[in-house]
């Protein structure tokens, strides 16, 4: 598996402050990955950072076999819609698809005229009176055409209503069916990139909490809820994730590749969203634990 | 990029320029008929021997439209600089558009070059057609007062290097602020800071001054009228730039104020004989002679630029401010290169 993206202790500070830390993450090539954590997790900066926007403090970070931006042709092969889908508000969108063919010699004008086409937009339409989903659907038009390897999208419907969301994800999803494309897409809600994504990286306290494949995630995490029982009492290959209690009975989320085979414990499927609470969750509790503790499952 | 750059200038090009163009007209239309009163003037008061009354009156009745269009041209580099220079980057990283543009398939060196290319070459053909235009309406005028020196600022080439240097310290602004607003006002403070800068440090050593030196002397009317003669005017350097003009006593020492006083002596008490006219005449010579050589002690010194200067004056400017303006352009694309924003 050949990975697109691949980081490696990348770090980036602001003044004192650390946006990112110690990120070693890869991303593999094909996959529509999912980039989910709490606001302020450092997925923009990991996003800017892969599109040469910001520059790492520490660490590296290797994008399609080259440096972020590190030259023309590299900053062609990456697609990019920045958070909040930033447009020049007085010019229209054919200034913008334009914009598009002076800027990008990869450009692909039929493709770009036709999705606005079927998005239904006057292409004499000022971008700054267009709606904020129809901004945003401008805005992935402007990334596509460029016929990019790679796409990342910063919190792409987070500032769109419902409808506009489903639209925007459906159009994507179409695009990345007909091309051999990597998608990265970053949330702070996880509803938003269940239904699209096939890989899941959690990013909390700066750090990579948990990344892999949805299905992989899926078979080798457990809710198992039993007796009451102390989390030291589980075997060696089940990993505590989550753990509560009542007075009679415990229930953990547990990740384990092997069977479960103690007949006392109620185990049951969980979803990506309780998978992805309980990480966040746990980095939330563990914030300044070493990077040992880094969680990887391929 | 070129093509974008113009593109996103080309709404406020349209409006300087359609500016110019109207100034443009107008002073066409004005311009000749000025040409026209000048050349009767000349005629007829040469041939009336008194051209000294006729000069102020033409300068006058002119005189409120040219200082508007000195004052156009003055300013008009600062508005390249604010308007143009300050907001070219800061409105980009204020928007966020610079996460579109910067993600395009071109290098920021690149995007800077074609903005500064642009922006920057009209921001100088801007202030440089209005100095010219002006200069070519005012030229009656200008050659009337003869002060060649008095608007130095506002015609010719001077602009142009104004132009290029206000618009590299508003670009610079921009992308060290990254706000619009703020980098507009620094660019204001900074532009007329240099400028004022220059006006009184450097440019009056682009050439070495003229030092002259003038002794007072007084004249005096018959009887008890009195004329002073101050050399407080150059009649010989006209249309020179007067740098300072400063007042020494016998001591060589600078001051401020003449002390010298006439005092005849002449008093007449009451109830004493009134001396007579030649006894006071005579009084008042002596009185006269004495003041006469008071003031002889002092000297009026100048410190002056000759008006012949004016021309290489005005090269030696602007060839400095767009140097000034060079070293910032090329400063800005290495911070732009190397900054890890």
């Amino acid at each position: 598996m050949t990975n697109v993206l691949k980081t490696n202790e990348l770090g980036k500070q602001y003044g004192h402050k650390w946006a990112l830390r110690h990120c070693t993450l890869s991303i593999p090539k094909s996959k529509v990955v999912g980039l989910v954590g709490p606001n302020g997790a450092g997925k923009t900066t990991l996003l800017q950072l892969a599109v040469g926007l910001l520059s790492p403090t520490t660490g590296t970070i290797d994008v399609l076999g080259g440096r972020p931006a590190e030259n023309p042709s590299q900053l062609g092969r990456i697609g990019f819609v920045a958070q909040d889908t930033p447009t020049y508000a007085r010019l229209s969108i054919v200034k913008h698809l334009q914009m598009g063919a002076w800027l990008n010699p990869n450009w692909d004008s039929k493709f770009a005229d036709q999705r606005i086409d079927d998005l239904g937009l006057d292409r004499r339409q000022r971008a700054g009176s267009l709606s904020g989903g129809q901004r945003a659907q401008l805005a992935l038009t402007l990334a596509l055409a460029k016929r990019p390897e790679l796409l990342l999208l910063d919190e792409p419907v987070a500032s769109l209503d419902p409808l506009a969301s489903r639209e925007f994800l459906q159009t994507l999803m179409e695009v990345v069916e007909e091309r051999d494309v990597t998608v990265v897409l970053s949330s702070h809600l996880v509803a938003d990139l269940e239904r699209v994504c096939d890989y899941l990286i959690v990013l909390a306290a700066s750090k990579v909490q948990l990344s892999g494949d949805v299905e992989n995630l899926l078979e080798s995490h457990w809710r198992i809820s039993g007796p009451r029982r102390d989390a030291r009492d589980l075997p060696s290959n089940q990993h505590v994730i989550e753990e509560s209690h009542t007075d009679k009975q415990s229930t953990f989320l547990i990740r384990t590749t092997q069977p479960i085979h103690d007949p006392a414990w109620k185990i049951a499927a969980v979803t990506v969203d309780d998978l992805v609470l309980a990480y966040m969750k746990n980095a939330r509790d563990v914030e300044h634990q070493p990077l040992s503790t880094l969680r990887e499952v391929s | 990029m070129i093509r974008f750059a113009w593109l996103q200038f080309r709404a406020q090009a349209a409006i300087a320029f359609g500016a110019l163009a109207i100034i443009a007209i107008a002073l066409a239309i004005t311009g000749p008929h000025l040409v026209h009163v000048y050349d009767t003037m000349i005629s007829t008061c040469k041939s009336q021997k008194d051209c000294g009354t006729a000069a102020a009156a033409f300068l006058h009745s002119n005189s409120t439209l040219r200082t508007w269009l000195g004052i156009l041209v003055v300013v008009a580099p600062g508005i390249v600089g604010v308007f143009w220079g300050a907001p070219l980057v800061a409105r980009e990283f204020e928007t966020g558009t610079y996460r579109l543009v910067w993600t395009q398939s071109v290098s920021r060196t690149r995007w800077l070059a074609a903005k500064i290319s642009v922006v920057g070459l009209f921001g100088i053909l801007f202030a440089g057609l209005l100095s010219l235009m002006v200069t070519w309406w005012a030229s009656p005028m200008d050659r009337v007062s003869m002060n060649t020196f008095a608007n130095f600022d506002e015609r010719d080439i001077v602009p142009i290097g104004y132009a290029a240097f206000a618009f590299m310290l508003g670009l610079g602004a921009g992308v060290l602020i990254r706000r619009a607003v703020p980098a507009m006002a620094t660019t204001l403070v900074a532009f007329v800071a240099v400028r004022i800068a220059f006006i009184n440090l450097v440019r009056p050593h682009f050439a070495t001054a003229l030092v002259i030196s003038k002794h007072y002397s007084a004249s005096f009317g018959p009887g008890r009228g009195t004329v002073f003669s101050y050399p407080m005017t150059l009649t010989s350097n006209v249309g020179s730039w007067v740098i300072s003009s400063r007042t020494f006593n016998g001591a060589g020492n600078s001051v401020t104020n003449i002390a010298c006083k006439l005092v005849s002596g002449i008093r007449v008490q009451p109830g004493s004989p009134r001396p007579s006219p030649a006894a006071i005449k005579a009084r008042l010579r002596a009185a006269e002679a004495v003041f006469q050589k008071c003031i002889e002690q002092y000297r009026q010194v100048f410190t002056l630029q000759p008006a012949s200067h004016y021309w290489s004056f005005q090269w030696y400017e602007t060839v400095s401010f767009i140097a000034f303006a060079l070293v910032l352009c090329a400063a800005l694309i290495w911070w732009v290169r190397r900054r890890t924003w």
